[in-house]
């Protein structure tokens, strides 16, 4: 149970102009599974080595319960990081391997033996002590490195790409054996990913990271309905973007006027809006008619694309709702003021 | 190995016992002089056999013995120094990228390519300076510019396959930076420590011309010693003394065979990097 915060933390790599990551600041709560999102490149294992202790910041602060933890070393800060590669050590056994951290912390032996196999039984793998780490599938090594993770109790736990080294199966596995360990455990825990979908899935918060710089820290689903931006709503695969200006509650774009939502802000904007949100048929407000262009049926959904005065918009529904509507049909859509979202 | 094609598999035994031949056949002349008492040009045996050349040999007198003790201090400590520059310095060539690498790579290669004796007599007028002939520390010291380049290629090769992130893991699970280094990083690099450590053992093993230049007629190695007899045409002395200066290369060769192998990654060399 640690509080972790990053204040403006900066990293910036000898010989390189641009900072590999610029003022990041989080205040992540005690026991919270964080996500660090972004695509590769972004400064998110950078971020993640700066708190494991591996690496030192430029500048910027980070601390776990309120001190400052950027002296310890990172043998003592209790960060635990499992990098994307697992690193076994590959000439000592499973339980070995498992059993590294007391070791290194000189507890007795019969306790370390007791610990280890609680921990691999923790991770679903109570039989195999004994072998070798490259006898192992990489979903099991994965597991190992888990383990030898969460034997030492660590205050912070840190998981470097966690699932991207597994297959589609394993990995929804590995990512319910991840996210129910943490719950009963309660360890605060940041992980790093590239994939949305992965972080909204498996986070309880997401900071969403775009060259080095932090873009939005926020609960899973508002990525989707409020994205702080246009390239936040782009990275979260957002299809109607359309710039404009707002005023007063009204929304002037080539869509023509549309009532917004109390409490949007004035100015110009970019407006944007789930395409499952969109509504067939008429409304109480912001009535449009739009042209279909193309229709594809996605099995449990159906995507249209429309055009609404040679501008287009995405809507995706139910199937039975899509029935009978053909590409070149003149149909009427509206969207409720509730789902439109202004970034600036 | 098990994609070699068939020929291969009969030609790697055959190598094998050509090479066994190549080594073992020059000695046996050696042993037979040894126990020899006077063996004549068509003779194909000693006429007479005696224990009298070993007798001499192991005597104080003769001061092989002696001379055996310090061949293997020397040699000894030259390898331990030999490890302690190489392992840093091939760490640095294997995992590091930095300006004036080739060169670098260059002036650790340059011992073995420029004739040691030329570097050895330039050397000389320096050691004689700083008071370093006619003593030990000056062997082993002159000792190390050949056994470095090895060691140093060696270990080079190791690092380039290794993963310096393994430390970076030990230290994230609670390891000190020395805890890290003997659990972690020393299994990882001891084959190459091992081939290393004997090629650098070896070299200074064998050392004559250095030896001699610096040594100064003082320092008696092995080999040094083995040729005054070889010189003096006591063939049965000499033949005694040659066994015993043999022997721990042969030793070495069959307790490392396996590290040798092609598949060892401390026989990479530069070439892995």
């Amino acid at each position: 149970m640690t509080r972790v915060l990053l204040t403006d933390l900066t990293k910036t790599y000898p010989g390189t102009l641009a900072p590999a990551l610029d003022r990041l600041t989080l205040d992540i709560a005690s026991g919270e599974l964080t996500a660090l999102l972004g695509p590769s490149g972004c400064g998110k294992t950078t971020t993640m080595k700066m708190i494991a202790g591996l690496l030192e910041p430029s500048s910027g602060d980070i601390a776990f319960d309120g001190r400052s933890i950027l002296r310890e070393r990172p043998e003592v800060r209790g960060a635990v990081m499992v990098f994307q590669n697992y690193l076994l050590f590959p000439y000592m056994s499973v339980a070995d391997n498992v059993g590294f951290g007391l070791r290194m912390r000189k507890v007795p032996k019969d306790q370390i033996a007791a610990r280890v196999a609680d921990m691999l039984a923790l991770v679903k793998l109570p039989d195999l002590g004994a072998r070798r780490p490259a006898d192992l599938s990489g979903g099991q090594q994965q597991r190992v490195a888990l383990a030898r993770a969460l034997i030492v109790q660590p205050r912070v736990l840190l998981l470097d790409e966690p699932l991207s080294n597994l297959d589609a199966h394993l990995r929804i596995e590995m990512r319910d054996l991840i996210r129910g360990i943490q719950r009963d455990l309660c360890i605060t825990t940041i992980f790093v990913t590239h994939d949305q979908e992965e972080a909204v899935v498996l986070a309880d918060r997401v900071a969403l990271i775009l060259d080095g710089r932090l873009r939005q820290y926020d609960a899973p689903d508002a990525f989707y309905r409020r994205p702080a931006d246009r390239q936040v709503a782009a990275f979260f695969g957002g299809r109607n973007l359309i710039a404009g200006q707002a005023a007063d509650g009204r929304f002037d774009s080539a869509l023509g006027p549309l009532a917004l939502p109390p409490g949007a802000p004035n100015g110009p904007g970019t407006l944007t809006f789930r395409p499952e949100a969109v509504r067939i048929g008429p409304g109480p407000a912001n009535m449009l008619d739009a042209t279909v262009v193309d229709r594809l049926y996605l099995g449990t959904q159906t995507r249209l694309r429309l055009t609404v005065n040679s501008t287009q918009v995405e809507a995706v529904l139910p199937p039975d709702q899509a029935e009978g509507i053909q590409p070149g049909d003149t149909i009427t859509i509206h969207l409720p003021a509730a789902i439109l979202w202004v970034m600036p | 190995m098990s994609r070699d094609p068939p020929w291969m598999r009969r030609v790697v035994p055959l190598s094998g016992v050509l090479l066994i031949v190549w080594l073992v056949l020059p000695l046996v002349p050696l042993v037979i002089w040894s126990f020899a008492r006077g063996w004549r040009f068509p003779a194909l045996l000693p006429n007479q056999w005696s224990l009298q050349a070993w007798e001499i040999a192991l005597s104080a007198r003769s001061g092989v013995l002696e001379s055996l003790g310090i061949t293997v201090f020397i040699a000894v400590v030259t390898t331990l120094l030999s490890i302690l520059v190489g392992v840093p310095a091939g760490r640095a060539l294997g995992l590091h990228r930095f300006r004036g690498k080739g060169l670098v790579e260059l002036m650790v290669l340059a011992p073995v390519i420029v004739p040691g004796i030329a570097v050895a007599l330039g050397l000389h007028a320096v050691f004689i300076n700083l008071g370093l002939t006619n003593t030990v520390t000056g062997v082993i010291l002159v000792h190390l510019i050949p056994t470095l380049p090895y060691m140093v290629l060696v270990m080079a090769g190791i690092f380039a396959n290794y993963d310096p992130a393994y430390e970076q893991q030990a230290r994230s699970l609670g390891a000190s930076p020395l805890q890290t280094f003997w659990y972690v990083t020393l299994p990882a690099i001891l084959p190459g420590i091992i081939v290393g450590g004997l090629f650098a053992f070896l070299v200074s093993w064998s050392q004559y011309v250095l030896t001699l230049l610096i040594g100064g007629g003082r320092v008696i190695t092995l080999p040094l010693l083995l040729y005054t007899y070889a010189t003096s045409g006591r063939n049965d002395i000499t033949g005694a003394v040659g066994i015993i200066y043999v022997l721990p290369g042969i030793l070495i060769l069959l307790f490392t065979a396996r590290h040798l192998s092609g598949t060892s990654a401390a026989v990479g060399g530069f070439g892995k990097i």
